[in-house]
């Protein structure tokens, strides 16, 4: 029952202080998780933006300068002297010599009708006619043109950039192809991290460089670059199962072209990731922490609270045990007083009789013997109940104990000494079991010695024949302890709490005054000390008694 | 052999007249009275070597005040205290208004013959 109480409340102290605890802790952590995952996030997504926009830049300036350089060429340079082969050899030599990057494949010149008429590059392209194709007219119409990646008559991916030449009434075509692998290549240095990825697409979404991963060039990349707004760089998120993309775009200034930036998340957030286990860990650390000091306090806290209870408890037993002590005393003294006159009466008597008894003339008379046993059997009776008068009033009298030297050995070995015929004719062995070098101490002798006299002669009384005692003393604590243990029947459980009462005897008639343990609980009260007993219904009984080892002052 | 005179001041006539019985059987001189103001009377008329006295009497004068009296008028006189109401507080108290011992109720009487043998061997010789 008391235990439940305290499972319950050792229960209650852990639950309220782990919720208390542990819910600002997982929030705390949950929040700063949050916000730093929000903070990654914004920090990726600039970068991101940022990359885009730098890139595509890039690619821009890259294609203008090109261009230019084409409308510089036809601004600077006649139909004329472009349609003659040496000249545009030369040129394109030049070109190249002067710049290595500039990354032209070929140079060629086309008239009006859509003619190739000069032509220097890898390709053998003179003589081709472009009138149908669809950047031709483009041309003619805007003065200039940046193809999208296409195959055209060489069957092969690449871009050209063409400028519309006017001589006189004459327009002509200057037109270059760039170097698809220097463009990939642009690209590719914004190819960021494990799983970053950079690519052109057109407005159509179609590769328009060839992406890290799965696609190829001029295949369509399956994304809508419609999502991106013009001349903004935007990033958007795109999550399709366990990892996120994140895409950031913007468009190119001189061409419909959309550059783009591909995260993977599980991978630039591996950073993340680290910071989340960190976390977690932490959290993971201080819960754990909280409960081991939680269940560790809470079990300190109530063990204390029930060993403070068990004193309390033991306390107040024993304070109604010494209430009840003192009121019966109370009483046993106002009943042996009232009993001590007429008893004292009849004694003197019985002991007048027994005076009057001596003369000469009762002594002739018949029954003269019945006289005189009658007589002595009241004189036997007087002192019966005048020793039981005495000890009660002895019990009741705050005695002031006499403090002699006392050898408890001794003490206990004469009580035996005193008992030991009475032992032996009821077939009892008594066995001694003592420390050896117990402290003198300063006590009462005699009434030690009623002490042990009451324990063993209950011992006794209760083996009744047959049966062991022993009788141990023992130095434990600073305190000495002394033992009577018997085999005898033991003490019923229901007479337990009774024994130390005054008048308490399960004696027959006469034999029992049931003053033994309450005399001897209040000799040993007052000499600093405690009495108590286990006893096991069927198996024995044993007394302890304890003292406290105060030591004679010196004399 | 010597008489030597024994009072008995006790309440409890039965008591009080079966002791002075008993004493007067052994050879002793010995007179009772129920109350401490006639303990006090005979003793204006003559002396007694030991003095028997109860502690609790009713009356204007209880044991000790009579005590008192005796150990004042007659420091010579062994008083007996012999009751059946014992405390520690009324032993001391007599015994530090001079009564010579304290005895309980009922005593045995070979105790008390000791006690008034013990006390007489204390006191003056009584005039033969
Ligand atoms: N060693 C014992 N074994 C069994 N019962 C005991 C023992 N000691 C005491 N008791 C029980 O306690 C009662 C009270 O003992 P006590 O106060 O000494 O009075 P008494 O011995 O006069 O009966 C006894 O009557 C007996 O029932
Ligand atoms: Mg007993």
């Amino acid at each position: 029952m008391e235990r439940l109480i305290y499972r319950r409340l050792r229960l209650q102290i852990i639950g309220l202080t782990l919720v208390v605890a542990i819910t600002p802790l997982v929030l705390l952590g949950g929040a700063i998780y949050n916000q730093f995952e929000r903070a990654h996030e914004a920090r990726i997504e600039d970068q991101m933006r940022l990359l885009a926009n730098s890139q595509s830049s890039v690619v821009d300036v890259f294609l203008r300068e090109r261009t230019n350089l084409l409308g510089i060429l036809v601004e600077r340079h006649s139909f004329d002297e472009m349609s003659r082969q040496e000249f545009l050899e030369r040129l394109f030599e030049t070109l190249n010599r002067r710049s290595d990057m500039l990354g032209l494949v070929d140079l060629g010149v086309i008239d009006a009708s859509g003619l190739h008429v000069s032509y220097v590059g890898p390709f053998n392209l003179k003589g081709f006619n472009y009138e149908q194709q669809p950047w031709f007219s483009e041309v003619m119409a805007k003065g200039k043109y940046v193809s999208d990646v296409y195959m055209g008559f060489r069957l092969f991916p690449h871009i050209i950039i063409a400028v519309r030449g006017r001589t006189g009434e004459h327009q002509w075509i200057l037109r270059a192809t760039i170097d698809l692998e220097m463009l990939n290549q642009m690209v590719r240095t914004a190819q960021a991290g494990r799983m970053g990825d950079a690519f052109i697409v057109n407005q159509n979404g179609v590769y328009q460089t060839q992406p890290r991963f799965d696609g190829q060039i001029l295949e369509g990349s399956g994304m809508d670059p419609k999502r991106f707004s013009q001349g903004v760089t935007t990033v958007s998120k795109d999550s399709s199962g366990r990892v996120t993309y994140y895409y950031a775009g913007s468009w190119l200034k001189s061409k419909n072209w959309l550059l783009v930036i591909r995260q993977r998340t599980d991978d630039e957030v591996g950073g993340l990731v680290h910071t989340r286990n960190t976390a977690v860990t932490i959290v993971a650390l201080g819960v754990l922490a909280i409960v081991i000091t939680t269940v560790f306090i809470a079990h300190i806290v109530v063990r204390h609270l029930a060993a403070v209870q068990k004193e309390l408890d033991a306390m107040s037993a024993q304070l109604v045990q010494a209430d009840k002590m003192a009121a019966l005393g109370k009483m046993a003294t106002g009943i042996a007083h009232e009993i001590n006159n007429p008893l004292a009466v009849i004694g003197e008597k019985a002991g007048w009789m027994k005076d009057l008894l001596e003369e000469e003339e009762f002594r002739q008379s018949p029954n003269a013997e019945e006289y005189f046993s009658a007589v002595a059997k009241i004189e036997e009776h007087v002192e019966r109940a005048r020793k039981i008068t005495h000890n009660m009033l002895g019990f009741a009298r705050r005695m002031e104990p006499r403090l002699d030297d006392v050898e408890i050995n001794r003490v206990v070995d004469q009580t035996i000494e005193l008992l030991a015929n009475h032992a032996r004719t009821n077939n009892i062995n008594i066995h001694k079991r003592y420390h050896p070098s117990l402290p003198v101490i300063a006590s009462d002798h005699a009434k030690l010695q009623q002490v042990m006299l009451n324990l063993i002669n209950n011992a006794i009384d209760a083996i009744g024949s047959n049966g062991n005692i022993e009788v141990a003393t023992a130095l434990e604590d600073n305190r000495i302890l002394v033992s009577v243990k018997d085999d005898g029947p033991g003490i019923p459980k229901e007479y337990q709490r009774n024994i130390f009462d005054p008048f308490f005897t399960t004696k027959a008639n006469g034999r029992g005054t049931g003053l033994g343990l309450s005399i001897s609980y209040s000799i040993i009260e007052k000499l600093g000390g405690t009495i108590t007993f286990e006893s096991e219904p069927g198996k024995g009984t044993i007394f302890r008694v304890n003292l406290p080892v105060v030591l004679p002052e010196k004399k | 052999m010597p008489t030597y005179s024994v009072l008995v001041v006790d309440d409890e006539i039965d008591f009080m007249e079966t002791l002075v019985n008993r004493l007067t059987r052994r050879k002793m001189e010995a007179r009772g009275v129920p109350s401490g103001e006639a303990a006090l009377a005979l003793l204006n008329e003559r002396t007694f070597d030991v003095i028997l006295l109860d502690i609790k009497m009713p009356g204007a004068m209880d044991g000790m005040e009579t005590l008192r009296e005796i150990r004042q008028r007659h420091p010579l006189a062994q008083v007996i205290l012999l009751t059946g109401h014992a405390s520690l507080e009324t032993s001391m108290e007599g015994m530090r208004l001079g009564a010579f011992d304290y005895l309980l109720k009922p005593v045995k009487f070979e105790d008390l013959l000791e006690k008034i043998g013990a006390a007489l061997g204390k006191s003056q010789p009584v005039l033969p």
